[in-house]
């Protein structure tokens, strides 16, 4: 195999107390995916390199990625499954190694041939999940979800036959990017830890998305590592951390410190990788020169960081504990256990517009600044979870999802 | 989901409001549909990566008086313009409208090729919302532009 395992080299950095920085990065043509790629090792941090793809590619639209191509348009990712293996492996020909693992990034609720694509290249770390990428990207039932990557699961499990150690990371920290109360972001993420494991993935990372208050965030994280160390102590997992996902800062200034507090969530909560943002987020896609930047303020930041630390217990564990064993007692399989719990509307995520969705959750952002639930539904949550909440109009759903560029742009 | 925004009687129009085919993004679409609904209008909400079939046979046959079209990944400009001929094939003389974050670099001035692609607005700068809203209530009291 090329390169090691992605999940041994993400522990070996944390043994060395090394917070792999990875970007976001997909560009269409093979030398400038190189190119990034290249940068990107060469950046003097410990960072883990991405190829994102394009989301054409993503919904399955292969035509339009073809077409795209043969007329020189735009794309915004690397569209791995329409240039050959051999295109791909030369891309990444004496740039993916050891010392620098690469993984594919992509968004889609049916990632088969993706998965396909990037074995093929020789690449064997992916991510995503089957409600993280179905719910809020697609318009996939959540059952096809679930089979599309239980298959999926099964694709990257084979290669450990060809002495490959695949590993897949959750989605599940992210969730609409904003505005996900964090016990649902936690519990999303160890329950598709525990599908990928069902389905043979013995290396996964568990996901968490920054939100809006640094000390519920650090509490996220702990009830993450509590629950993934009940439920997954035979397999190796770790935890990848999320720069905010929501409506960024548009000021350098603000979009810089809130990449810099993420790398200090990452310390101080013991995250093993951390996936960043770049100061062009809220205007467009970066360039490569913005994400290398980026990747060395956050490695920097992470250097002068502390870990640990006090982190109170607002109920956030307790939240995520109710839901994960709710869900988990619907099926003793996990996947049909996800179909049904979506069903019921045990997971359910606000603002989530997807069909099966049920839609009967809001949260907001309290005068705090902290993520509150002001409607559970039917989450198998004590009804005191949620807390009075001002009129849902499209101004106060507009600042609440401001809130954090508000707060750093000031 | 449940949007339970007041609403008035008067001038209410019929709206779908939809995501282009390879765009993932909700929150602009959950947030028009505040707007909209706010300002007393009737919205049905297609969500994210609608396919371009399923968007023209909704509007088919929902026959609304105004179609919304969003999307801020930067495929947009090149999704739009492919869907508008075969939107403009069941919706001869209905408007509709694009906007958002159409490209990759986040230049804009691609207004000029969508509206000579047939479509009616655009709404792609800094002030995009107050210009929309501007238009919609343009739109209910009864003026083309």
């Amino acid at each position: 195999m090329t390169g090691g395992s992605f999940g041994d080299i993400v522990a070996r950095a944390a043994a060395a107390g090394e917070l792999v920085v990875q970007p976001r990065m997909g560009v269409a043509g093979p030398a400038a995916m190189r190119a990034g790629l290249t940068a990107v090792r060469e950046a003097g941090v410990r960072a883990a390199g991405t190829i994102t793809v394009d989301s054409f590619t993503r919904v399955g639209d292969h035509l339009a990625v073809r077409r795209a191509l043969a007329a020189g348009a735009e794309l915004n990712g690397y569209p791995i499954a329409a240039h050959s293996p051999e295109t791909t492996r030369s891309v990444l020909d004496g740039v993916h190694g050891p010392e620098f693992p690469v993984q594919v990034r992509h968004g889609s609720a049916c990632p088969q041939k993706i998965v396909a694509a990037l074995l093929a290249a020789g690449l064997h770390a992916t991510e995503g999940g089957p409600l993280s990428y179905c719910l809020p990207y697609s318009r996939v039932p959540v059952a096809e979800s679930v089979r599309a990557w239980a298959e999926s699961c099964l694709l990257l499990s084979d290669a450990r036959e060809r002495g490959a150690r695949p590993h897949l990371e959750s989605f599940g920290g992210c969730m609409m990017g904003q505005l996900c109360p964090p016990s649902l972001l936690v519990a999303i993420s160890v329950l598709e830890g525990l599908f990928f494991r069902q389905h043979g993935i013995d290396s996964m990372s568990l996901s968490y998305a920054q939100q809006t208050d640094p000390d519920q965030d650090a509490e996220a994280v702990a009830a993450l590592r509590t629950l993934a160390a009940e439920h997954l102590s035979d397999v190796d997992w770790h935890v990848v951390l999320y720069t905010y996902m929501g409506v960024f800062p548009r000021t350098p200034r603000g979009a810089t410190a809130l990449l810099e507090r993420s790398a200090e969530l990452a310390v101080r909560t013991g995250a093993e990788r951390l996936i960043v943002k770049t100061t062009a987020e809220a205007h467009r896609i970066p360039t490569v020169a913005e994400n290398v930047a980026a990747l060395v303020t956050a490695s920097a930041a992470a250097a002068h960081a502390a870990p640990g630390g006090p982190v109170d217990d607002t109920g956030v564990l307790a939240e995520a504990r109710a839901l994960v064993d709710a869900v988990l007692d619907l099926a003793p399989d996990v996947g049909i256990a996800l179909v049904r719990a979506v069903e019921r509307g045990y997971l359910d995520v606000p603002f989530c517009l997807h069909q099966d969705n049920a839609g009967r959750t809001r949260a907001f952002v309290d005068g705090d600044g902290r993520l509150q639930w002001s409607r559970t539904g039917a989450l198998p949550l004590p009804a005191d979870r949620a807390v009075p909440a001002a009129d849902f109009t499209a101004d106060e759903l507009l600042r609440s999802l401001t809130h954090v560029e508000r707060a750093f742009d000031r | 989901m449940e949007l339970d925004a007041a609403r008035q009687d008067t001038a209410r129009l019929d709206i779908v409001v939809s995501g282009l085919a390879s765009d993932a993004h909700t929150w602009n679409l959950v947030y028009l549909q505040l707007v909209l609904e706010e300002m007393g209008h009737r919205v049905t909400n297609l969500g994210a990566c609608v396919p371009d079939g399923l968007l023209t046979s909704t509007c088919g046959q929902a026959a609304p008086d105004l179609v919304v079209l969003s999307s801020v990944n930067g495929h947009g400009f090149q999704d739009a313009r492919r869907v508008i001929g075969p939107l403009r094939a069941r919706l001869a003389s209905t408007p509709v409208v694009v906007g958002g974050k159409l490209g990759v670099d986040g230049a804009g001035g691609r207004a000029a090729a969508l509206l000579a692609a047939g479509f009616d607005a655009v709404f792609e700068d800094a002030d995009a919302i107050t210009s929309f809203r501007r238009y919609v209530d343009r739109l209910a009291a009864g003026v083309r532009s």
